[in-house]
């Protein structure tokens, strides 16, 4: 049996039957533990401020770096849709309308979640395993205190509540990137991508990236607080849990973006 | 008190305790001793209930551990202070917040009050000017006295001390051991202190057990302690050359008294 804790993803590369069945114990193990991070916290004025302190560390402070994702890879679209779409039968709005689908669908959602999956799972699996491996884990429940709830429902809470404005913003900003190059390039004209941007909007669309970042801020943060949590051992531990935290998360954020897909668009 | 009685543990099919018992008094520094990996660690952790031992009973003032439910557990774990060996502080809280911490989480006091409390025990475990410092901004022997002070905060019934030395040069482990010895006295509590260090276990081991080997081999305190006949024990408490010196002198001394 493998010692560590590993879901369901890893054995599927893997033909070892006794991988297989360790990876069915721990996905009952994350279940389980899910039991006890979902539970009333004890003190609602102590939750609330760990609330807020999360929501900031990792919703607003990963502001910056949606900003500056989405601005360049905004305009890295419409340039390639620029370059791309060259055949007098399609309209010369199609590139603004292509790269306004493209962020709205996959990008700002999808994207940008295995994005943050490496900046915000990486920070909770190494916050909270440093937490096992010195005993403040210990310590808490020593005290009497539901340590996975305390530790870890702030974060989910918090970063699942904040990062439809993050998803929003990705969109607003990969736009604002598109609108940099049809401004400041002669590559295409700013009338033709502002209209374009405008054509044949479906507001879903914009629900749909929503419900999707959401489902993937639930995965990020409740598989690496899940590493983080029963990390066992010390630094070199905790390295390898954050580094199985952002892995196992980005595939199960690629798995769940086909069966969302199936779901929601069909 | 608190009473083990027959307690085991297997690790992985492996047994690492065997059937230990023994009574950690009231108002007295109760001592565990043993070479590293001998199980004494194991054992604090069931004691406490980091850890369930197959077999055995444990009775805090005659309360079955072992048989109360999740609720009862917690209830009770707010009667308990933990010392840990790395301290344990909460990184993201300062000297004062890891007081006032416990307080914050179970105590019917006032904010105020809480506030009060939390600045007399930082007071009580002899801290100045810290309490907004961070624990990555003190020292070690700072960090195990605000680790005390929290520790100490819900004024416990039962205090246990994982290796409260360690790390620390020697005058500070004689200055955390008296601390932890005026407290228990003082606040009637009863402390468990799982240690190797033959400073405390001569200067404060009111009420000692030698785990040796997973095996409760020796009972007694530090009186005694010099008179033992446990081969075990004696390579263990006297491995060093001063300590050897020390058992030399001692014993000699007892002679004479008895020729007296």
């Amino acid at each position: 049996m493998a010692s560590y804790p590993g879901l369901p993803v890893f054995s599927l590369f893997n033909r070892d039957k006794t991988m297989i069945v360790s990876s069915i114990a721990s996905f009952g193990r994350y279940c389980m533990f899910l039991t006890q991070v979902f539970r009333l916290p004890d003190k609602g004025k102590v939750f609330f401020n760990r609330l807020i302190f999360e929501i900031n560390k990792l919703g607003v402070d990963s502001i910056p770096l949606v900003i500056i994702i989405s601005l360049f890879i905004g305009a890295v679209i419409t340039i390639q849709m620029t370059i791309n779409i060259v055949s007098p039968l399609i309209p010369s709005y199609s590139t603004g309308l292509a790269t306004r689908e493209i962020l709205l669908l996959e990008f700002s959602s999808t994207m940008m979640s295995l994005i943050l999956a490496g900046k915000v799972g990486s920070n909770i699996a190494s916050e909270i395993g440093t937490m096992r491996v010195t005993e403040q884990i210990d310590a808490l429940d020593i005290m009497g205190i539901n340590s996975a709830n305390f530790v870890v429902l702030p974060k989910i809470i918090g970063f699942v509540f904040f990062v439809p404005v993050l998803c929003i913003l990705s969109m607003f900003m990969g736009l604002v990137g598109g609108w940099f190059i049809a401004q400041f390039t002669s590559m295409l004209s700013l009338e033709d991508y502002v209209f374009g941007i405008q054509s044949f909007f479906n507001e879903w669309y914009v629900w749909y990236g929503i419900i999707k970042t959401v489902v993937f801020a639930f995965i990020i943060t409740t598989i690496a607080a899940y590493y983080g949590y029963y990390v066992k051992g010390g630094a070199l531990e905790v390295g390898q849990a954050s580094t199985k935290a952002v892995v196992s998360s980005s595939i199960i954020i690629l798995l769940a973006d086909v069966i969302l897909t199936k779901l929601l668009l069909q | 008190m608190i009473e083990a009685k027959n307690i085991s543990k297997w690790f992985d099919g492996q047994r690492v305790l065997y059937d230990i018992s023994a009574t950690f008094e009231t108002g007295k520094t109760n001592l565990i001793i043993g070479q590293s990996g001998s199980g004494k660690t194991v054992f604090m952790k069931c004691l406490i209930g980091l850890l369930s031992p197959e077999e055995g009973t444990i009775l805090y003032d005659g309360r079955k551990f072992r048989s109360m439910n999740e609720q009862q557990k917690r209830a009770l774990r707010t009667e308990i202070g933990m010392l840990f060996q790395g301290s344990a502080l909460f990184d993201n809280e300062t000297v004062f917040g890891n007081v006032l911490f416990p307080l914050k989480m179970f105590s019917p006091l006032s904010h105020d009050e809480q506030v009060e409390r939390a600045h007399f025990c930082i007071k009580r475990v002899g801290l100045n000017n810290a309490d907004d410092k961070y624990p990555s901004e003190i020292s070690g022997g700072m960090q195990k006295r605000v680790a005390i002070a929290r520790a100490i905060a819900l004024n416990p019934k039962y205090l246990f001390c994982d290796e409260p030395n360690s790390g620390l040069d020697p005058r500070t482990s004689i200055m955390i051991d008296e601390l932890l010895s005026d407290i228990t006295h003082e606040y009637g509590i009863t402390t468990i202190i799982n240690t190797h260090d033959m400073n405390s276990v001569l200067g404060i081991g009111e009420n000692i057990v030698f785990i040796n080997k997973g095996h409760c081999d020796w009972k007694g305190n530090d009186h005694n302690i010099f008179r033992s006949t446990n081969e075990d024990l004696n390579n263990f408490v006297f491995a060093s050359k001063l300590f050897k010196e020390v058992k030399t002198f001692l014993e000699r001394e007892y002679e004479a008294e008895e020729d007296v």
